[in-house]
Parts: structure tokens; C-alpha cells; sequence
């Protein structure tokens, strides 16, 4: 299939995006699977559902978010305009919010009344914490010790809103060792508990779920882009770890062979194995968390441990959409280092008042040299998937090293 | 038929069921996993699962996880795995299956797992994150080597489903006991004896029931609506107090317990 051209009508109903996706879970979790697929079908066709969800967009989230023009950004890079999707000016931060309501929905449609989620930054941790809060479901929150750690701010907020915080001890006490967790927990309590996954990782149907929730950023951007220029923009960059906000973002244009699409994954320290989180740069395909995508493994089909400063990225796996992006051509994967993203972070912060995301940092750093390389007449685009308030102590800490 | 078909056909004529013990691969070390293995042949267990260690395995709970991590610590191949396990088969006549992650059989190349297994002398692989929708492909592998692939059914899959699972499956059918993962339970499902007793008159496939077992109770209740009980974490957990106790030490308590809950298997 390499030589095909991508397209948006993907996955078929097995859950594959070209060769990447499927299920490769434990037979107890089938029937959950199953269900879910045939609930989140009858919702999507579903006026009352669309609109309650468009209500909760609109009014609880604080929809449509801006797309702003850093001026001040754009004249330091000198060539082509940048924009920010303002994703961070979303009620909880970050562009979480537009999943898990959209699954809490789905939770209450489908009669369960307990949630279970993983989270890497906190954000989809607390993201849905207020979902189940809003909605008075109980929530359980797996999250790595190591993350607990460095993303102390989110933690507590997810407490506050009454979730429960389960730090997880095993393998790499990061992003990855938690979903193991959430998805062992959702083993035993699958016939009560839904799982809102937080990516658009994980088996047939969530990255498919996952992906239309998370649309409406890529929608807005068209629409928005439209009203400001009468046209689409050159370029879409958005940061990849699970690859939710870039799914989300990059799925609307996937048809417009004309606007390019730059996925950008964690560099970390640098290009030896363990010493970042870039599996479309540097992994094979294969099965990790019930999907087949590129991930990092050893020659056995083990998981690699990976390394980035931002926890939401510090992931060996991707969805694998972005796979089949890769293998189409039709979106390009670049990676990011550590050091890289905190210049875009410093450079944010001082030129245009914002503190971005860690994760959001590396997609911005990846834009500023796209933009130098463009002319002032062109638009680039960038997903500013979160804020990076939540990151201020461990920028501190990294600072003073 | 493989040597799996060819043991239950045999039990089957002598009105007998399999007990099934299972033993990570290389938890502290490859040596003593053949040691435990031989034990086990001796003591008359009649199949074997190796447990496969994989970094990410979902279906487990935390005493056959921190066997795998043990293992994976010690960065355990899986070429060193299958050669060790060579030796053993060269030395007992119990078959051997693999308990393997798709993702490591994907990695290593399924006709060249496979190869290498048979090699090995291993009768089959139990793979618990394939499903049947996804097994077409590495079915026809096993197939056309003779190679069994078992598959699962569990208390959340339906019973249509489960007929499919089962026309798929070659060896046996594992019948899962609980809606979990691995790990000793102390009670199981009320409907689990009369779930297992409606599929044993759908199929002729022997049906092997595992998850949570670990009591002579759970064996007397289960031995007589199955053809054979898997006993897993009761094993590992033994298996894990190579720290404390001496090899050998180690090695008679498990062939005690196994020999305690076989007999309960006849009583």
C-alpha cells in the first residue's frame, strides 16, 4: 500500500488504517469492544447526542477556541506568519477536554457507571476527572510514579475534582506502564467500567473515537482559516505522542493534498535508543497496547524504555492513523529535542505572554523553522495543544540541572 | 496430530483429566526453569505452559508480571529461551506450550516462530492477545505445521462466538474461569461449571479451564466438567521464593503442591 494516497475514510470495520490498527487484546475485553463500537455508531448519528455535545463545546469548554497570530513570534523567525490554535485556552488547559466529554457521554449512554483512565502529562487525567465530575461518575486514574512526580499540579487538581490518583510502580513508571494498568483494571471490571482511553491509541474502536472527538480542532482551524485568508494554510504542525491533538488537527485537511502536515515527534536527548520518544523516526511496526503501529521494541518484540522531558510525549507507541500517515506520505514526521523544545518554550513565553505546554513546545519549536524557511504570505498553523502551567516546577528543576 | 492431541485422546480413553502447570521462562534463571520443569514431568503433570516473558503483558496480574520483569531483568532472549527449552524436551515426554504475547511472535516472524519452537520441540502456543478475527493469518501457520494454536474463551464472550473460537482452535480450548486477569482467586464464578458443561456439549475439542486456580476445592469442583485444569500463579508465586529458600527446597514444594492437587483431580 505505500504508494497509495492516504484518505480520511479510514479505519474499515476491522479498525484498520491501511495495514496499521485492528485489536490485538484479550478475548475478555471483545465483547466491551464490541459494544462500544456499536453505541458510538448509533451516537454519531444521533442528533440529541451531537447537539448535547456541541452544547457542552460551546458552554463548558469555552469553544471555539482562537486562532491567534503571534506577531511578535512570527517577526523573531522572520518568514511565514505563525498561528496558534489556542487549545490551552480550553476549560482544564488542554485539548483533552473535547475526548472526554464525548466519552462520558458515551459512558452514561451506554448504561456504565464507572470510569477508569490512564494519564502521561495529567492532562487527560484531569480532563476527565472533570468530565466524570460534571457528570457524577466515579474515576479512577492510572498514572506512572515517574509522572506523578514531575506533574505534581495536575495530580492534585484530579484529586480536587474527586478522582482517584493509583501512582503505578512497574516497568518505566511512565505513560506506557499506565495504560497497562487502566487496561488490567478494565480486565476485571469491563462489565460496569468504561475506559476513556486518552489517545487515539489502543484498540479497534478507540483510535477511531478518539480522532472524531478531537476533530473539531482541525474543523475549527478550517473554518477559521477561511474566515481570516479565504483560504487553508500552508502548513499544520502539532506535536505527537499518542498523537490525540495532531489527529485531531491534521484529520479535516487529510484530503487537502495542498496544506502540509508536519507530525513532531519527542527527539529527548538524542538518537540512540532509550534516549528519545520518536517511534515514526526510529521504530518498525508491531503490536503494543492492542494496536499494530510503529513502536520502539528490541529485536524480541519487547517494549523499549523511551526518554522525553514531556511526560505527555514519553511514549514508546503511536496511534496508528499516524502510522498509515507515514506509510501514504501524507504526513511528515520530524523530531524534536529536549533542548529544542525549551528554546520554543523560552521564546513563547518571552515574545507572545505564553506558557505552552512541554509537549506543545516541541511542536511550536518545529514551526518556527518551518516558518523561516516559508514566505511571509504563507500561514503556518500550530496545534497549541495545552499550557504549560502544570510544567512550571519541572521547568525549574530541568533549569537548574 | 500433534503430540497435545494425541495425550488428551489418550486421557480421554482412560477416563482421565490433564493437569497443567504453568512456568515463566527463565524466572530467576533458564537453569532452574528446566529444573522445575523436569520436576513436573516427574511428578506427572501431563502438559506444561512456558510463560514467555514480554514487557507489556495485559492479561497479567502482578505475580506472573514481576516473574516476567524478574526475567526481562536479566535480558532474557528469546533464542536462549527456545534453546533451553530444547534440552528439556529432549529429556521429557510432557508437551510443552508457549504462553506468547502476538507481539513477540509478530517481532520474531510467524513462520519463523513457529520453526523455532517446533525445533524446540514445542507442541503449541497459547497467544492471549490474539484475537480469532486477527489469528487467520498465523492460524494457517500452525496449520500447515501442526502446530497448535489454543485459543481462549471467557465469561464476557458470547456464545455464538464462542462456538467460532473453538472451530478455530486446535490442541484444546482454554476456558478462562474469571472476567480478570491471571492470579489465585479464592472463590470462582457460581455459572462457571454450568458455562463450561454447555460448551463440553458444543464441541468435541478438549476444554481446559484456568485462571485463579489454586485450591484442591477448586480442582474437585472443576476436574469432572473439564479435560484438564491450568494452575499458573499458585505455581509462579512458589516459584518467586528463589531468594529465600534453596533450589532444591523450592523444587519439592512445588512438586508437592502439583501432586496434592492431582490427586484431588482423581479423587
Amino acid at each position: 500500500m505505500g504508494n497509495n494516497s492516504a484518505t480520511s475514510q479510514v479505519p474499515d470495520d476491522a479498525g484498520r488504517f491501511g495495514d496499521f490498527g485492528g485489536r490485538y487484546v484479550p478475548e475478555t475485553l471483545t465483547r466491551a469492544l464490541d459494544e462500544l463500537t456499536v453505541e458510538y455508531e448509533k451516537a454519531r448519528q444521533d442528533e440529541e447526542f451531537q447537539q448535547e455535545l456541541a452544547g457542552l463545546l460551546k458552554d463548558y469548554v469555552g469553544r471555539p477556541s482562537p486562532l491567534y497570530f503571534a506577531k511578535r513570534l512570527t517577526a523573531e523567525c522572520g518568514g511565514a506568519q505563525i498561528w496558534f490554535k489556542r487549545e490551552d485556552l480550553n476549560h482544564t488547559g488542554a485539548h483533552k477536554i473535547n475526548n472526554t466529554l464525548g466519552q462520558a457521554l458515551l459512558t452514561l449512554r451506554m448504561g456504565k457507571t464507572r470510569v477508569i483512565a490512564e494519564t502521561g502529562a495529567g492532562q487527560h487525567g484531569v480532563a476527565t476527572a472533570t468530565a466524570c465530575a460534571r457528570f457524577g461518575l466515579p474515576c479512577v486514574v492510572y498514572m506512572g510514579e515517574e509522572d506523578v512526580r514531575r506533574q505534581a499540579p495536575n495530580v492534585f487538581s484530579m484529586k480536587l475534582l474527586g478522582a482517584e490518583v493509583r501512582p503505578v510502580a512497574s516497568g518505566s513508571r511512565t505513560l506506557r506502564d499506565a495504560i497497562n494498568e487502566a487496561m488490567r483494571d478494565w480486565m476485571s471490571s469491563v462489565e460496569d467500567t468504561h475506559y476513556i482511553i486518552g489517545s487515539v491509541v489502543g484498540p479497534h474502536p478507540f483510535p477511531k473515537i478518539v480522532r472524531d472527538f478531537q476533530s473539531v480542532i482541525g474543523e475549527e482551524t478550517r473554518q477559521q482559516s477561511m474566515q481570516r485568508w479565504g483560504r487553508l494554510p500552508a502548513a499544520v504542525v502539532a506535536c505527537v505522542g499518542g498523537g490525540s491533538n495532531a489527529a485531531g488537527m491534521f484529520h479535516p485537511f487529510i484530503d487537502d493534498a495542498k496544506v502540509d502536515l508536519i507530525g513532531v515527534e519527542a527527539g529527548g536527548l538524542g538518537t540512540q535508543p532509550g534516549e528519545h520518544a520518536a517511534p515514526l523516526s526510529y521504530g518498525d511496526p508491531g503490536i503494543l497496547h492492542g494496536s499494530y503501529s510503529y513502536v520502539m521494541q528490541d529485536e524480541d518484540g519487547q517494549t523499549c524504555d523511551v526518554h522525553s522531558m514531556s511526560a505527555g510525549l514519553d511514549y514508546p507507541g503511536v496511534g496508528p492513523e499516524h502510522s498509515y500517515w507515514k506509510a501514504t506520505g501524507r504526513v511528515r514526521y520530524v523530531h524534536c529535542r529536549d533542548d529544542e523544545a525549551m528554546t520554543a518554550f523560552d521564546v513563547t513565553a518571552g515574545s507572545e505572554g505564553i506558557l505552552p505546554a512541554l509537549e506543545s513546545s516541541h511542536a511550536v519549536a518545529k514551526a518556527m523553522q518551518e516558518a523561516k524557511q516559508r514566505p511571509a504570505s504563507e500561514a503556518v498553523v500550530v496545534c497549541l495543544s495545552g499550557r504549560g502551567d502544570k510544567d512550571a516546577n519541572e521547568i525549574a528543576r530541568l533549569k537548574a540541572e | 496430530m500433534s503430540s497435545i492431541d494425541v495425550l488428551f485422546s489418550q486421557l480421554r480413553s482412560e477416563g482421565r483429566k490433564a493437569f497443567m502447570p504453568f512456568v515463566t521462562a527463565g524466572d530467576p534463571d533458564l537453569e532452574f526453569t528446566s529444573q522445575v520443569v523436569t520436576e513436573l514431568a516427574g511428578r506427572g503433570c501431563h502438559l506444561c505452559e512456558i510463560g514467555i516473558p514480554y514487557s507489556d503483558p495485559i492479561a497479567d496480574g502482578p505475580v506472573i508480571q514481576a516473574s516476567y520483569t524478574r526475567a526481562l531483568a536479566r535480558r532474557i532472549k528469546l533464542a536462549d529461551i527456545l534453546k533451553s527449552l530444547g534440552q528439556v524436551t529432549s529429556t521429557v515426554t510432557m508437551p510443552l506450550v508457549t504462553m506468547v504475547s502476538y507481539a513477540v511472535i509478530y517481532r520474531h516472524g510467524l513462520e519463523r516462530y513457529v520453526a523455532d519452537a517446533k525445533a524446540a520441540g514445542i507442541a503449541g502456543a497459547i497467544v492471549p492477545d490474539l484475537l480469532v478475527e486477527e489469528a487467520e493469518r498465523f492460524s494457517a501457520v500452525c496449520r500447515r505445521e501442526d502446530f497448535s494454536l489454543i485459543q481462549l474463551v471467557t465469561p464476557t464472550t458470547p456464545r455464538e462466538r464462542a462456538l467460532r473460537i473453538a472451530e478455530m482452535s486446535t490442541g484444546f480450548l482454554y476456558y478462562v474461569s474469571v472476567t480478570g486477569i491471571t492470579g489465585e482467586r479464592t472463590s470462582l464464578p457460581r455459572d462457571l461449571v454450568d458455562n463450561v458443561s454447555w460448551l463440553r456439549e458444543q464441541t468435541d475439542l478438549p476444554i481446559c479451564i484456568g485462571f485463579g486456580i489454586n485450591s484442591t476445592e477448586h480442582v474437585q469442583l472443576l476436574a469432572p466438567v473439564a479435560d484438564g485444569l491450568i494452575v499458573g500463579s499458585a505455581i509462579v508465586k512458589r516459584v518467586a521464593q528463589a531468594h529465600e529458600k534453596s533450589r532444591q527446597e523450592i523444587i519439592r514444594e512445588v512438586g508437592l503442591y502439583t501432586e496434592q492437587l492431582m490427586s484431588a483431580m482423581s479423587d
